[in-house]
């Protein structure tokens, strides 16, 4: 830590105390504005990405096609139709796939797993998957969903990847979720004479709806916005056609950066205008989740 | 159940679902089975990716041998004359992520100290949203922003290449800062009040109290979050593969152009390489690499955090 004059002088045996209260408060003072211009600086970032990216891109946003035509090789013509399906679909089968198991999971690791050696080890397992880069996971669609089980680059090879991608989140957050339900609910469920399974479904995963909504949105729209494992699973630049469960597929953060890479101007105008369609796709989630927290929090 | 008169007067089905113990019901055990095979599915996904990378990797290291992947100083696999050294890729990744966590340790820590510290709990509740919101931008986003917003702006006084590894890694760093930031913060807000007290009641001012008392009891949370940062940027793709562009070089330079082991994942999976060729097998090769950099890191992470937490009670 840095070193501050006061404390030196405080040691100095021989040095006359000098409380200089003043001058310390004024380089508090100092450093308060320096904590708080930190946590500015990101913000301000965040605010001006969003200022260049609407600047350049409402423009291309409403030429008439653009949500509803499928790509061209002109930057001016075309539009991202299918990247759009291809996100929605993906988030959709997300959701289908990687809910029910990360709850199911969080529930047996709360509710019944016994103290041991090995469910130690699925939960050490967990924390390290969460840490796991999103292409590595993409390396495992790739050789798992596309080679092994034979789906190639396929929609639903993507969409199973960023289903084991989005895992560990859902587990996590719904743990915490169902942990915070007072024991209580369930000593008066099962005082009724119910059974385990009976006093989680209609107790205890009520109650912690909120808390796993909450974690399913954050994993979901990570999902939704990751492209590093899709490209290594395969995803495709062009496509003329809405992506089918067994087709080949795109999805609009690939999308976006087949954009960028397109050397001619207008790509650049075509890319922030995805990236709208993109960033108000995942406001569109988060709104709703709040939504829906709000209507599902029965219990106060 | 016990009393003979109560069960008498019940019609014998009801009798006999009072009677059975909930821990006997078919039903209950085959859903606990159901929970158990959907946690084991988080041990698989882990088996999965370890067998299919070191499987892959050992076809890799059959037909290229581990001299010429960790000794030679040259990337070139999709030249005529290939070489396979993995170091300008390391270089590449450790470059951009330097950059990027000299970015985001002092805007995380700042941020996580002004919430803790100096916000009222109202501003507090508003501002840390705000702040983490950067965490849920797409990283593509930022790679767009980086390539095409902050490489011009720092061309106008900075001899940059188009494609470099400064912009990228600054935008990562802004990426990162939230995660580096919010678990600085629970690491700080669990420092107790009474050890805060204790400073102010010796005379000591707010700032001195931060430094001296507050951060040396959150260390531990905070380099947890340091290296669990460090993590996220060695793993992080499409930033650096839009920004930084894709020339595997050994230098320190940010101004100029690299490659990162992730963004030449990314470069080869784009190319359609097909299944046992060997720039498929460089593909997990690399892979095999960058997992074992960020498993290790997550490993420290995970100890650290639980080895030296302070235990206050």
């Amino acid at each position: 830590m840095a070193t501050s004059s006061p404390q030196n002088e405080f040691q100095e045996p021989r040095g006359e105390f000098t409380p200089n209260v003043e001058k310390r408060e004024k380089l508090g003072k100092i450093f308060e504005l320096i904590f708080l211009i930190g946590l500015c600086i990101g913000l301000v970032v965040l605010a001006v990405l969003v200022f260049d990216v609407l600047k350049d891109g409402l423009g291309r946003l409403i030429t008439p096609g653009f949500l509803s035509e499928t790509p061209s090789r002109f930057a001016d013509k075309g539009g991202i139709r299918p990247a759009i399906f291809g996100s929605i679909l993906l988030g959709i089968l997300v959701m289908l796939i990687a809910v029910p198991i990360g709850v199911g999971a969080a529930l047996y690791l709360e509710e019944y797993a016994p103290k041991t050696w090995w469910t130690n080890i699925i939960e050490i397992n967990i924390s390290n998957l969460a840490g796991v880069p999103s292409i590595v996971y993409g390396l495992l669609g790739l050789g798992v969903f596309n080679y092994l089980l034979g789906f190639g680059p396929a929609l639903l090879s993507g969409a199973l990847t960023l289903s084991l991608l989005s895992l560990p989140v859902i587990i996590v957050t719904a743990r915490e979720a169902i942990r915070a339900v007072p024991s209580s609910l369930r000593e008066a469920s099962y005082g009724l004479g119910t059974t385990k399974w009976q006093t989680l479904w209609n107790h205890v995963l009520p109650y912690a709806i909120p808390g796993i909504l909450t974690g399913v949105i954050i994993s979901v729209s990570r999902a939704i916005g990751d492209a590093a494992s899709l490209i290594v699973v395969g995803a495709v630049s062009f496509l003329t056609f809405n992506p089918g469960l067994f087709q080949r597929f795109m999805a609009l953060p690939i999308q976006i950066y087949t954009y960028i890479t397109r050397p001619e101007p207008g790509f650049a105008n075509a890319a922030s205008a995805s990236i709208i369609v993109l960033l108000f796709l995942i406001l569109v989630l988060n709104g709703t989740a709040i939504y829906l927290r709000q209507r599902f929090s029965i219990y106060k | 159940m016990q009393s003979a008169n109560f069960g008498e007067r019940l019609n014998p089905e009801d009798r006999e679902s009072l009677q059975k113990k909930a821990s006997d019901d078919i039903q209950e055990k085959i859903i606990e089975a159901i929970l158990f095979c959907c946690a084991l599915i988080s041990i698989f996904t882990t088996f999965g990716i370890i067998a299919i990378i070191f499987q892959v990797t050992f076809e890799f290291f059959q037909k290229v041998s581990f001299a010429q992947f960790f000794l030679d100083t040259k990337w070139t696999p999709l030249f005529a004359e290939r070489h396979f050294g993995i170091w300008p890729l390391i270089n590449g990744t450790i470059l951009t992520t330097a950059i990027a966590m000299l970015v985001a340790v002092p805007l995380g820590l700042c941020s996580a100290i002004y919430l803790s510290e100096y916000a009222s709990p109202k501003l507090a509740a508003i501002l840390r949203p705000a702040v983490e919101l950067l965490a849920g931008v797409p990283t593509v986003v930022y790679g767009y922003f980086a390539l095409l917003f902050v490489t011009p702006v720092l061309r106008l006084f900075l001899p940059l290449e188009i494609f470099n590894a400064l912009s990228a890694g600054l935008m990562m760093g802004i990426m990162i800062s939230p995660t580096v930031g919010s678990i600085s913060l629970d690491a700080i807000q669990s420092v107790p009040r009474s050890l805060r007290e204790g400073a102010y009641a010796i005379g000591v001012t707010k700032l001195e109290t931060i430094f001296k008392v507050v951060l040396p009891a959150a260390l531990s949370g905070i380099a947890a979050s340091i290296i669990l940062g460090i993590s996220r940027a060695v793993g992080e793709t499409m930033t650096v593969l839009i920004a930084a562009g894709q020339e595997p070089r050994i230098s320190l330079n940010p101004f100029q152009s690299v490659e990162t082991m992730t963004a030449y994942m990314a470069q080869i999976s784009g190319g359609d390489s097909p299944r046992g060729s060997v720039n498929y097998n460089t593909l997990y090769a690399v892979g095999a690499v960058l997992f074992l950099m960020t498993l290790a890191l997550n490993i420290v992470s995970y100890w650290i955090s639980n080895r030296f937490k302070e235990k206050y009670d």
